[in-house]
């Protein structure tokens, strides 16, 4: 109960000042606007700053645009054969390093998530154009694989020197006929973060693959998993627990994914947005252009679990589903009480820190309040105002340079397939029942009061956080790990989980609670010191036998 | 299958590259930044390069990975990044306080143009750089070379800190190449023992082997020291170690201060160890102490004992062009038929040599410089070898073909032990084939009929 302790003596604005005394007035001028301390009461959320610029030389947790968009939404889809345009480096990097899992089991299954495909740019490309390379490199992996579709990802020289990638793409894709050629133009200096990247995946994967597939597929209940990237298995054990409800998940965007299931999304009758962040736009088109309402769900947490599954049975709103769902939380619910009751009394009290991504620091204080751990400070790496204060702060939202510069798609009802899933009636009447539509309170709503919000918290406030607090647990991504272990605090990573999952659903859950009391009860933690040096004093002579 | 998409029938691809056996410089412009006491890196670009090669520096090491970014944005790209990295330099010397930063480039601020004489003196004159503090760099354009090529510019970068005084120091430049810290380490031992003051650099060791103790240190004890690299220019010669990662810096010092250097392989296996101890000896002008004769000695004995074992098994090798031509040598002088070669780095020189270390195999010797590990799976495919030796990525080929696999190289994802334990010099030698045996014995013990299977090996 140390840590608990110290919170006690450490009043958070301390906290902010320390960690922000070292910087040079400027920034820290500007990193107090992205420090927060919590005073969340109902709609009244304190204004943080999010999704600006990184400072030069400032150690920042944040990738780039092009990670974003071929990293972590285009990565994990099969079918299509991904091809970085650009310099080797990129595609290399994004090369099997997400932990995306994918079934391929099928007979005569394509998968080339285990391949890197590459123009390789050379200097010569960077002086001349690299649109020639492009278009051999396209037809090259045509003939060697004849995908049903090809995506290019431009890389930052690409803009650059203003190699038209989508014409290539759009010429290709004629000159087939029988596979879709799209392009992103992600060059990572775009924007702010990964973020950016985000953005012109969904816009693209809307305007070139989303509504190419219009048969029906079976399934009573048709929902669209958003922004769930199977890391560790999470999305298979999401669609182990659907099925076992009976209710159909058409496309996930994007773990384990299929070009199919992105063609068939708009055959769906509700959208069940995971990562608000990453993929938040699609369900806006989605709804716009063929009628299908969103709504927000969390499959990380037990408890968020279920709420998630009865929230979509509300929608739709049909008895048998209702009480399938309630029978299937009955069954996997007690596995999970029993091995929370077993792990809870060695996590009970701890406290967490968690910097990653636009959601799961929201995410995962579930599993931690599951197994009674506070979360004392938290962040996101690459999100927007409203992923902390809620989806009400949208209208309010500065649209800087950087932003502005990022593609809104213009979406219109679609003049023979717009088909609203429920009408104004029925919408109105789920809401009455408190049933939010295209909601995201934020994480700001379920923090603790006082504790500290931080965005896009960097390598020396980390480890001004760890000193102070000293959480039990720290979790951020793979460039942390080892700095904040050195401390003798363990750190998990929630990009991709080191190494085990899936964390999402009810089996996610046991794993979770099992991995966290691996870690915070280590034996390890206790070898920091060789004996000698918690004994310096030669105190007597040694006693032989 | 992982790799199902992979045909036999080889077909020659102009444009597209797949599953690459090579990255870009910057990354080999971090490594060797981080050999350099008390630097950070710092990536002149946008941030995901950063965040990419700190990433998998990371995972090969598993150790922390500090280096900062220009942090580029569309602005930047425009206008140019003098204004990032001139902010990037005072937040660094502010915050984290390095002795250095050493600065690369990006394929971005290299297509723009962006010049790092003229930003770095710039930042000198307006008094961001403190007093006693230094800032290096090195151009390290993506789309030229691959991470080989960057590691070699950063080395070169180093020396513009070097000095002559007319006088020398008595001391041998080495210049390790890219191997990892514990290699560096091996490196100075044997220099100790022959009894030759050396200046390594970069030195890695005791930066990327760090023990845990309950504190982080950004930086730590080991690299190379600003002073000692200032007398690299006084020393008495350099031993380049790999012609590909560590000759431009030698002839750099060649030029510019008359100090005369020597290429020699890397020391892996018996001959390149050979020679390199050679060279050390005759340095020194003394005999070669017995321990070091001694542990010669019980590599070749190794050899000898274990013969039957790797005698004529056939390797495929896949890496970067100094580590290969080296362990072409060693595989080849055991008895080993290295059949397939492949490097992402270019440089036709690379095939030459191998070819010329090949020559009387009984198989044709495929090898081939800017290649890829997809034409390296063809040729396993059309002529199956025993071993593949190369970096993590090699394990979906090997899975695939039920090939046994020892990792070697950049980068090394999904096992220890690089870290900590060398495969330079006799001792290092040792290692590397105790690894070959244990996985041709373990692929022996696994597929042995119950009949022949055999207690003692």
């Amino acid at each position: 109960m140390e840590t608990n302790t110290k919170l006690v003596q450490w009043d958070p604005t301390d906290v902010k000042t320390e960690m922000l005394k070292k910087y040079p007035p400027k920034v820290a001028r500007k990193r107090a606007q992205q420090i927060m301390i919590n005073e969340a009461q109902g709609n009244e959320t304190p204004e943080i700053t999010a999704n600006v610029r990184t400072i030069p030389g400032i150690i920042t947790m944040r990738g780039c645009t092009y990670a974003g968009c071929k990293g972590v939404i285009m990565g994990p889809t099969r079918d299509i054969v991904n091809i970085t345009h650009g310099p080797i480096g990129c595609g290399f990097y994004s090369w099997l390093t997400r932990r995306n899992q994918t079934d391929a089991s099928a007979a005569g299954a394509e998968n080339y998530m285990p391949y890197c495909f590459s123009t390789d740019m050379e200097d010569k490309d960077i002086i001349f154009g690299g649109e020639k390379k492009l278009e051999a490199a396209i037809q090259e992996a045509y003939d060697l694989f004849h995908p049903r579709a090809i995506a290019v990802f431009a890389t930052c020289p690409v803009g650059l020197i203003g190699d038209d990638i989508h014409a290539v793409t759009k010429k290709m894709k004629e000159k087939f006929g029988d596979c879709n050629v799209f392009a992103f133009s992600c060059e990572g200096y775009k924007g702010v973060s990964q973020s950016a990247g985000h953005h012109i995946a969904n816009n693209q994967i809307f305007r070139h693959v989303v509504g190419e597939n219009n048969e029906e597929k079976p399934g009573e209940f048709k929902i669209n998993l958003l922004g769930e990237y199977n890391i560790g298995g999470d999305g298979f054990e999401i669609d182990r627990i659907l099925k076992k409800c009976g209710i159909t998940n058409i496309a996930t965007f994007s773990g384990n994914s299929s070009y199919d299931q992105f063609a068939s999304a708009h055959t769906a009758n509700l959208n069940c947005v995971m990562c608000h962040r990453s993929i938040n736009y699609v369900a806006d088109m989605l709804e716009t252009k063929f009628g299908i309402p969103w709504i927000k769900v969390n499959f990380i947490g037990a408890k968020a679990t279920a709420k998630s599954l009865r929230r979509i049975a509300k929608y739709f709103g049909d008895e048998k589903l209702i009480n399938r769902v309630e029978e299937v939380i009955a069954e996997e619910m007690p596995e999970v009480e029993r091995v929370q009751s077993e792990v809870r009394p060695r996590t009970e009290g701890k406290t967490a820190m968690m910097f990653v991504g636009g959601s799961r620091a929201h995410h995962y204080q579930e599993l931690f309040n599951e197994m009674g751990m506070k979360t004392v400070s938290a962040g996101y790496e690459f999100a927007h105002r409203d992923d902390y204060e809620g989806r009400q702060v949208i209208p309010n939202l500065k649209v800087d340079a950087d932003s502005r510069n990022i593609e809104e798609l213009e979406v219109e009802p679609d003049p023979v397939r717009y088909k609203p899933r429920k009408t104004n009636e029925e919408m109105k009447a789920l809401e009455a029942t408190g049933f939010p539509f295209k909601d995201y309170q934020g994480m700001a709503a379920d923090m603790g009061e006082k504790s500290l919000i931080i965005d896009d918290l960097n390598q020396y406030e980390a480890e001004k956080l760890v000193e102070i607090l000293k959480p039990n647990i720290f979790c951020a991504g793979i460039k942390e790990k080892y700095s904040i272990q050195k401390l003798g605090i363990p750190m998990k990573q929630l990009h991709s989980y080191d190494s085990g999952g899936p964390y999402a659903g009810f089996k996610g859950a046991v794993n979770f609670y099992r991995e966290i009391d691996r870690l915070v009860n280590s034996k390890v933690w206790e070898y920091l010191k060789a004996p000698w040096q918690l004994n310096p004093e030669l105190s007597a002579t040694y006693v032989w036998e | 299958m992982l790799l199902r998409h992979t045909p036999k029938e080889i077909t020659e691809r102009s444009a597209l590259s797949i599953n690459p056996a090579k990255t870009c410089q910057p990354v080999g412009a971090m490594y060797a930044s981080l050999g350099v006491h008390g630097c950070l890196p710092h990536s002149h670009g946008s941030q995901g390069c950063c965040a990419y090669h700190r990433s998998a520096l990371t995972r090969h090491y598993k150790e922390p990975i500090s280096a900062a970014t220009s942090s580029f944005t569309e602005g930047a790209s425009v206008f140019g990044g003098q204004a990032n990295l001139l902010q990037a330099i005072e937040n660094i010397f502010t915050v984290y306080e390095p002795e250095v930063i050493a600065v690369h480039t990006t394929c971005l601020s290299e297509t723009i143009g962006d010049d790092l004489p003229q930003m770095t003196d710039k930042a000198r004159e307006s008094g961001k750089i403190p007093d006693g503090k230094h800032v290096i760099f090195a151009n390290t354009p993506s789309y030229v070379g691959s991470h080989v090529t960057g590691f070699s510019n950063m080395v070169k970068g180093m020396l513009r800190v070097a000095e002559s005084t007319g006088k020398k120091n008595g001391k041998v430049n080495i210049i390790p190449g890219w191997v990892e810290p514990a290699d560096m380490e091996e490196i100075k031992r044997l220099c100790a023992l022959i009894g030759v003051a050396i200046t390594l650099f970069p030195d890695t060791s005791g930066v990327l082997n760090g023990p845990m103790s309950g504190q982080y240190k950004m930086f730590p004890e080991g690299g190379v020291t600003i002073r000692e690299l200032k007398g690299t220019g006084d020393a008495i010669g350099t031993l380049a170690l790999g012609d590909w990662c560590s000759a431009d810096a030698a002839r750099y010092l060649d030029s510019q201060f008359k100090v005369p250097c020597r290429i020699l392989e890397m020391p892996f296996g018996l001959k390149a160890t050979d020679r390199f101890i050679d060279a050390l000896r005759t340095i020194a002008g003394v005999s070669v102490p017995e321990e070091i004769a001694h542990e010669r000695g019980q590599l070749v004995d190794l050899i000898s004992d274990m013969h039957q074992y790797f005698y004529h098994k056939k390797v495929a090798l896949v890496g970067d062009p100094d580590q290969l031509i080296a362990l072409t040598e060693f595989f080849t002088s055991i008895d080993m038929w290295p059949i397939h070669i492949v490097t992402g780095t270019p440089g036709k020189r690379f095939e030459k040599k191998i070819k010329k270390l090949t020559e009387g195999s009984p198989f044709p010797v495929n090898v081939r410089s800017a290649g890829d590990m997809f034409l390296l799976h063809q040729w396993i495919k059309n002529e199956p070898v025993d071993l593949i030796l190369g970096n993590t990525y090699c394990k979906y080929i090997a899975r695939d073909e039920d090939i046994p696999q020892v990792r070697f190289g950049f980068p090394i994802l999904d096992r220890v032990g690089h870290q900590y334990f060398p495969t330079v010099g006799y001792k290092g030698g040792i290692r590397l084939l105790e690894k070959v045996l244990n996985a041709l014995l373990d692929r022996k013990d696994r597929d042995d009929s119950e009949q022949s299977f055999e207690l003692v090996l």
